[in-house]
């Protein structure tokens, strides 16, 4: 914990990141598309901050470059005060433990031939933990997320959607994470199905101690989620704003479209 | 009072199919009417039938793997079902007609959208050449691309998807149709171009005058489109009625469940009312209430003795033995 009055330094700080994706064709594209267009956020530990904006606008190229998946073009990032791009390959790689990302789709995002065992011993004999230790966490997990144990020797396609996305998020966990991307982590999962898993999310950050950024193309849905909410239009934030400002007075107009365009209007029902 | 004679009426509609050798029940004896001018939403949850049911409607379902269709759909008095296929032509995509969830896999990639548009017309319409182009030039102008003659010579790849779903729209209406099914038509497009979309399908039905079967997993979405609303659920219709009824007074748990589980920004933080367990195995045939496994009313009964489609309050249908029952979260 601080110190009274110490003020805390936020656990991601993003400064003017620009990625521009290589271009291979003719004219324009040859000179490369500016995907992230200096764009600068700070999340600040145990909060979630959420990314909303349309398809192509930029989110998952910029959860990318925070990860140093994709290294940005320019501008720097900084976790934990530290700036990622000065880190060497294998300093990088212990703090991207830290650090995980969870996708949308679930189907692809699990190894079909690996059973859900494997998979979440991978990360964990990479580090080198024996395997009374890793029984015990993946028990541990897989209980966490609403998964039987029992069903640790079971292969992905035996499992419905919603099943493998709790899994998905175990192995995100066997890290032990400080933060966490959720990238559309319930777009491709039915109503009822997402409303467990938003909760099961909700409860993990509580009980673990997490920092969310949740991206999403859903402004109801990340207006629920978030406590912080920025809007990204053409590779750049738009606006910022806690969540029930940016609701009450939105101010730029890309923003105003976005929340007429809720159906059954802003605020859902 | 005199009740209007239904466009089409689907009675006692059951579909199954086998695969692997195991029978998958994908629409369990379902019942609807759809009537001229109104758009009626159809709800549910995926696998839970509601693209079946449109197939059925356009006679598409692959008859070789379906194992049996049951029941009846009528459509100006004649039976659908049992039309031979060159007769079931001559109605499919001119009277009654479809517009889908993707439209980048509808549209022919080598055929520039003005022959497509121009080929249903002279088709089913028997229009010259030089009509079939003049009406295309009509039709897009309807579906709001009328502004950039270029469009009609464009290949699909050329436009956006929000301009490739109005030329699946202009195709889908082309032949002025009396019934349109929508499935799903705006779930691949961003959330801007979703509401124009579905002013534009509005406008349509008002111009065109057509029954509309929309179909949607969102009821968000359905609340903001429909008249009429009928909730799906693994094969079998639990609630239908009127979109005010049904949003004011929702009566079967599932539905109730369905809107709670809806994130809502005035409730940030508290817990959504997620339903519990995973949608019904479509292999399995219970004898009871095919929701009773997840609901929180469930009682001795509902495991036993499978509940009717029932009126309980004027136009308002539901299938549950405990309605208006209520529940602590």
């Amino acid at each position: 914990m601080p110190f009274c009055g110490e003020i805390m330094e936020p656990l991601i700080q993003c400064r003017n990141i620009v990625k521009i994706h290589r271009g291979r064709g003719i004219g324009e594209i040859r000179h490369g598309f500016k995907a992230v267009d200096h764009v600068s956020i700070e999340i600040e530990r145990g909060r979630i901050f959420g990314l909303v904006g349309e398809s192509g606008c930029g989110k998952t190229t910029l959860a990318r470059a925070i990860l140093y998946l994709d290294p940005p073009t320019s501008g720097s990032v900084l976790f934990d005060g530290v700036e990622l791009g000065s880190l060497k390959p294998s300093m990088l790689r212990k703090y991207r433990r830290r650090m995980q990302i969870i996708f949308q789709d679930p189907h692809t995002a699990l190894d079909p031939r690996m059973t859900i065992y494997d998979s979440l011993s991978e990360g964990l004999i990479n580090i080198g933990v024996d395997k009374p230790r890793r029984d015990k966490k993946i028990r541990e997990l897989l209980d966490r997320v609403g998964i039987s144990s029992t069903y640790s020797r079971r292969f992905p396609h035996e499992f419905s959607t919603g099943q493998r996305q709790r899994i998905v998020i175990a192995r995100a966990l066997t890290m032990d994470p400080e933060f966490l991307i959720l990238d559309e982590p319930v777009s491709n999962l039915d109503v009822s199905i997402q409303a467990q898993i938003i909760n099961l999310l909700m409860d993990l950050k509580r009980d673990l101690n997490l920092t969310y950024l949740f991206i999403s193309h859903d402004l109801n849905l990340v207006s629920y989620m978030c406590d912080v909410v920025a809007v990204m239009f053409e590779g750049k934030i738009v606006e910022q704003a806690q969540t029930e400002a940016l609701l009450a007075h939105p101010e730029h107009p890309y923003t105003r479209r976005l929340l007429a365009s809720i159906p059954g209007g802003a605020g859902g029902f | 009072m005199n009740e209007p004679e239904p466009l089409l009426k689907i009675e006692n509609l059951a579909v199954r199919f086998s695969h692997r050798g195991k029978i998958v029940h994908a629409l369990r004896g379902i019942d609807i009417s759809f009537y001229k001018d109104e758009i009626h939403g159809l709800v549910g949850e995926s696998g839970s039938g509601k693209t079946v049911t449109a197939t059925s409607i356009m006679g598409l379902l692959p008859r070789s793997s379906a194992e049996k269709i049951s029941g009846n759909i009528f459509y100006k008095g004649k039976n659908l079902l049992l039309m031979p296929e060159e007769e079931l032509r001559t109605y499919r995509g001119r009277t009654i007609s479809m517009v889908f969830q993707e439209p980048a896999k509808y549209l022919n990639p080598s055929f520039k959208i003005g022959g497509q548009i121009e080929e249903m017309v002279k088709l089913h319409m028997g229009l010259s050449k030089a009509a079939a182009r003049a009406r295309a030039r009509e039709l897009l102008k309807l579906v709001g691309l009328g502004r950039d003659e270029r469009v009609l010579d464009s290949y699909p790849y050329e436009l956006s998807s929000g301009m490739k779903q109005r030329a699946m729209i202009a195709i889908a209406i082309s032949c002025n149709p009396d019934f349109l099914i929508a499935d799903e038509p705006t779930t691949a497009l961003d959330v801007t171009l979703q509401k124009q979309i579905l002013e534009l399908i509005r406008t349509l039905k008002n111009i065109e005058d057509m029954g509309v079967l929309f179909i949607s997993h969102d009821l968000a979405i359905i609340k903001e489109i429909a008249d009429r609303v009928s909730v799906i659920y693994a094969g079998k219709i639990v609630e239908s009625a009127s979109k005010e009824s049904l949003f004011d007074n929702p009566m079967h748990p599932y539905t109730r469940l369905l809107m709670l589980s809806i994130p809502d920004a005035r409730h940030r933080g508290q817990k959504l009312a997620a339903i519990r367990g995973q949608v019904l195995d479509s292999t399995s045939m219970p004898k009871g209430c095919l929701f009773a496994p997840r609901c929180p009313l469930a009682e001795q009964q509902c495991f036993s003795l499978m509940p009717e489609l029932e009126e309980h309050d004027r136009g308002h249908l539901a299938a549950c033995h405990f309605v208006g029952k209520s529940w602590n979260l």
